[in-house]
């Protein structure tokens, strides 16, 4: 292999990096270059290895193979501290913070090194007044908001002047006003001769901040680009990847022209939560036989629609949402449960199972109406043990027996437990969020197998993921959702990465070719990829 | 007459609140770093008898001190191993040890029942605490002095040092301490360390001064009140002075009324007074919602496993 050149001009330069975790290469051969100044974009799915690149270059994971060069020298960063010490600061997306203490005490147990209250406040000063942020340095951070809080952490970062910033999805939890404060500061920053290394997959944030991008999948660089010139639906198809049109497809038939078990009609909700995405003028039909996947970006939607659905919130009108021809719309969770709609949302610990019951128990909590798990109010153990144990082994769950805690199995594990805890019920309508997030392909592909005899058996079947290629070798439909707007849906037969880039790109429900000259100059921001 | 009784009164009171502030001073580091040690009466009897026999042996009540000081700090690197090394539970930890404490300082001071040992005794010279009221300011031991120094250091060290605040941060939240980088095992072996260290010393002032003679059991449940003590302070060591000093107040009444010959309740209703003030106060605290568990370190009492 030839030698890499090295670039002295360069302020971050790795060269042929690779880390691999048992079973996953997480990274493979990577490289790329950072100029001072440079707001540099690393872009791509969940799961294409930013994380994992972003760790090793602050020092939290080693690489396999590869070199780092920093402002043209060869370094080993075997640490966070190592790497504060050469000018990088990281903001991550879970912040360290401590609610109890002041921000000023925030700041201080960031450092490194001790440092006067006094002089540690004038610094911290300079710096805010120097970048415009708005922060009250006494105030406790339980009292602030996350914006603010993410300034703590920004602040902690700023104080060892870094000649490299990394930011991990900055704005997932900002507000728009936060947004384009933080854009300011950034730029700003820039334009001082700090590169700053910018984690996204939101298109629309990266086209108007950064003016270089590398665009990762599945480990590997696919692209090198700058995303100012770019279009929007050229670096989601990148993203996405150009084997989309080969992944492997369902082959069997199952009974077409069922009748309509689950409809969804001119469902809308208001925010359920702060942060939350209100809902807006849902529409779609599922019927006997058929699964319908709903693509897109984690936040526009999609936990609200499986509330929704699930009945954890109740739509505004009972004929919003109809099973099998019957208004369930106004129904609780287990109303619904018992008419045939069983739900697995995407947390699973907390949300899908209690991590402190065992196994039993958690399948008594979904399955007790279905399966007759309880008798005039007395639970029938041996019943719900045996049902426990029936899902353990026909899913092939790791776990010491129904016995164990939900909390002592892996999340793969758990996972496809509760999924089969759910599909052993036999349910009409059977809505799931993320079913093989963090599981192994093996486990997955199972996974896949029980939903696809599942529908076969006659249940309509909605799978909300954020992951294409699940959605390609599942469903009969996709349908994208964006800023809790459903798209139609169109047949995965004929979904193309084109297609589907559109149709994230927050162009939706026009007609493909229209578009396919004469590429719209800006894309509606924010705008969004697959994540 | 009267002025005799005050003076008695006043002095009885700083000497019964003293163990207590010390234990509970110990007691509120170790919580401030999120460890809840409810062993605190077990180590001051391990350090009551560990002081006592050292004391016995060399003559000395202050090297008994520093016995005491020495054995309550190894029950409590006992408690740190199996909570902090083990992850084991730390409120049935903490039961234990108290109930540990009770056996070992019973069986190591079977021989010493019934007898005596050199005090502490006043640190002033006689002369200097002639005066009745002179007394109440003089006439003190080390411990008393050292009580009130020593809550003004912690609280000076927790509010304006760089290891306080990490030990607050560490008792905040132990992910964030530890993803920044701080050894979150560590900063909590060394809080609960001291409070070993000052429960064992609390225990000393029992068999040292308060009661220099050997008797089972000699702590009678102070150790309890040094722990609802911190709570009621809302882990404020001034707080911790007016609390230490109100309850010594109490049993000292208690004390007055039975030599007095206080008829109207019966002896055993007077000795109840301390513990009815501790729940009184535990339910007067948390009846307002909100105050204690605003100012209780978040992870108190959690376990922290760095992955």
């Amino acid at each position: 292999m030839n030698p890499v050149p090295v670039l002295h001009a360069a302020r971050l330069q790795l060269s042929e990096i690779s880390k691999s975790f048992p079973g996953v290469r997480a990274n493979e051969d990577v490289s790329l270059v950072v100029a001072p100044g440079e707001i540099h974009a690393l872009l791509g799915e969940n799961g294409a290895g930013k994380s994992t690149l972003v760790k090793i270059i602050y020092g939290l994971q080693a690489p396999d193979a590869g070199e780092i060069r920093f402002d043209g020298q060869l370094v080993t960063i075997s640490s966070p501290k190592t790497a504060r010490a050469l000018g990088i600061g990281m903001v991550f997306q879970q912040f360290s913070l401590f609610d109890a203490l002041s921000v000023i005490e925030n700041i201080a147990v960031g450092l490194d090194g001790a440092m006067d209250r006094k002089a540690l406040a004038g610094r911290v000063d300079a710096i805010l007044r120097a970048y415009s942020l708005p922060l009250d340095l006494d105030r406790a951070v339980h009292t602030l908001s996350v914006g603010e809080r993410q300034r703590i952490e920004i602040v902690r970062c700023l104080l060892v002047r870094p000649k490299l910033l990394i930011m991990d999805e900055p704005t997932s939890v900002l507000t728009p006003q936060e947004v384009e404060r933080l854009f300011a500061m950034l730029r700003q920053l820039a334009a001082e001769g700090c590169s700053i290394l910018y984690i996204s997959h939101k298109l629309g944030e990266i086209k108007a901040l950064c003016s270089a991008a590398t665009i990762l999948r599945a480990g590997k660089v696919v692209a090198a680009c700058d995303p100012r010139v770019e279009s929007t639906r050229r670096m989601a198809e990148l993203m996405i990847g150009a084997e989309l049109n080969a992944v492997e497809r369902r082959d069997e038939g199952r009974p077409a022209g069922g009748a309509v078990r689950l409809a969804v009609r001119g469902l809308s909700l208001p925010p359920v939560g702060p942060f939350s995405v209100p809902l807006r003028d849902i529409g779609f039909e599922v019927r006997a036989g058929e699964i319908v996947g709903i693509a897109g970006v984690a936040g526009n939607g999609q936990s609200e629609l499986l509330l929704a659905l699930s009945g954890e919130v109740a739509a505004p009108g009972p004929e919003m949402i109809t099973l099998d021809g019957r208004p369930i719309g106004r129904a609780r969770a287990g109303a619904r449960r018992r008419r045939g709609l069983c739900a697995v949302p995407e947390e699973r610990n907390g949300h899908a199972a209690i991590p402190d019951l065992s196994l039993t128990d958690n399948a008594m909590l979904t399955a007790r109406h279905r399966l007759a798990l309880t008798l005039a109010g007395f639970l029938r153990f041996a019943t719900a043990r045996g049902y426990a144990g029936r899902v353990i082994a026909r899913f092939g769950v790791k776990a010491t027996g129904p016995g164990a805690l939900a909390r002592s199995l892996s999340g793969g594990n758990l996972q496809k437990y509760i999924m089969g805890r759910e599909i052993m019920q036999a349910p009409g309508v059977l809505v799931v969020a993320q079913p093989t997030w963090g599981v192994d392909a093996g486990a997955a592909a199972a996974i896949h197998r029980a939903l696809l005899d599942l529908a076969a058996s006659g249940s309509a079947i909605v799978v909300i993921s954020q992951d294409l290629d699940e959605l390609l070798a599942v469903s009969d439909r996709l349908a994208v959702l964006n800023e809790g707007r459903l798209s139609r849906a169109i047949p995965t037969a004929t979904a193309t990465a084109h297609a589907l880039g559109l149709l994230m790109g927050g162009v939706h429900g026009e007609p493909v070719p229209s578009h396919a000259h004469g590429t719209p100059a800006r894309v509606p921001e924010p705008a969004h990829a697959v994540a | 007459m009267t002025s005799a009784l005050l003076v008695s009164f006043a002095m009885t009171l700083a000497m019964a609140a003293t163990p207590i502030l010390l234990a509970s001073l110990g007691e509120l580091v170790a919580e401030k770093a999120g460890v809840l040690n409810l062993g605190v009466e077990g180590m001051m009897l391990i350090g009551a008898v560990t002081g006592f026999a050292a004391a016995t042996l060399t003559g000395s009540a202050y090297l008994g001190c520093l016995a005491a000081i020495l054995g309550g700090l190894a029950a409590s690197l006992v408690f740190a191993g199996l909570t902090l090394g083990l992850s084991s539970n730390q409120v049935a930890t903490g039961l234990a040890l108290t109930i540990f404490g009770v056996g070992a300082s019973s069986l190591i001071g079977a021989p010493f029942v019934g007898k005596t040992v050199a005090r502490i005794g006043p640190l002033f010279p006689a002369a200097l605490a002639e005066h009745p009221l002179l007394r109440v300011v003089f006439g003190y031991d080390l411990l008393v002095y050292g009580a009130l120094a020593l809550a003004a250091a912690v609280g000076w060290f927790l509010k304006h040092t760089r290891p306080g605040l990490i030990l607050r941060a560490v008792g905040e939240s132990d992910t964030s301490a530890h993803s920044i980088g701080y050894s979150v095992l560590a900063v909590r072996t060394a809080a609960v360390a001291f409070g070993g260290g000052m429960a064992g010393l609390a225990g000393a002032y029992f068999s040292l001064e308060l009661t220099p003679m050997w008797a089972d059991r000699l702590t009678a449940g102070r150790g309890w009140i040094a722990l609802a003590l911190v709570v009621f302070a809302s882990w404020r060591p001034g707080r911790l002075v007016a609390g230490a000093y109100l309850f010594g107040a109490v049993m000292t009444l208690e004390l007055h009324a039975k030599a007095a010959g206080f008829g109207l309740l019966p002896p055993e209703i007077l000795a109840m007074l301390p513990y009815l003030a501790t729940i009184a106060v535990l339910t007067l605290i948390s009846v307002r919602p909100g105050r204690v568990s605003a100012a209780a370190p978040a992870c108190l009492g959690k376990s922290f496993s760095p992955a």
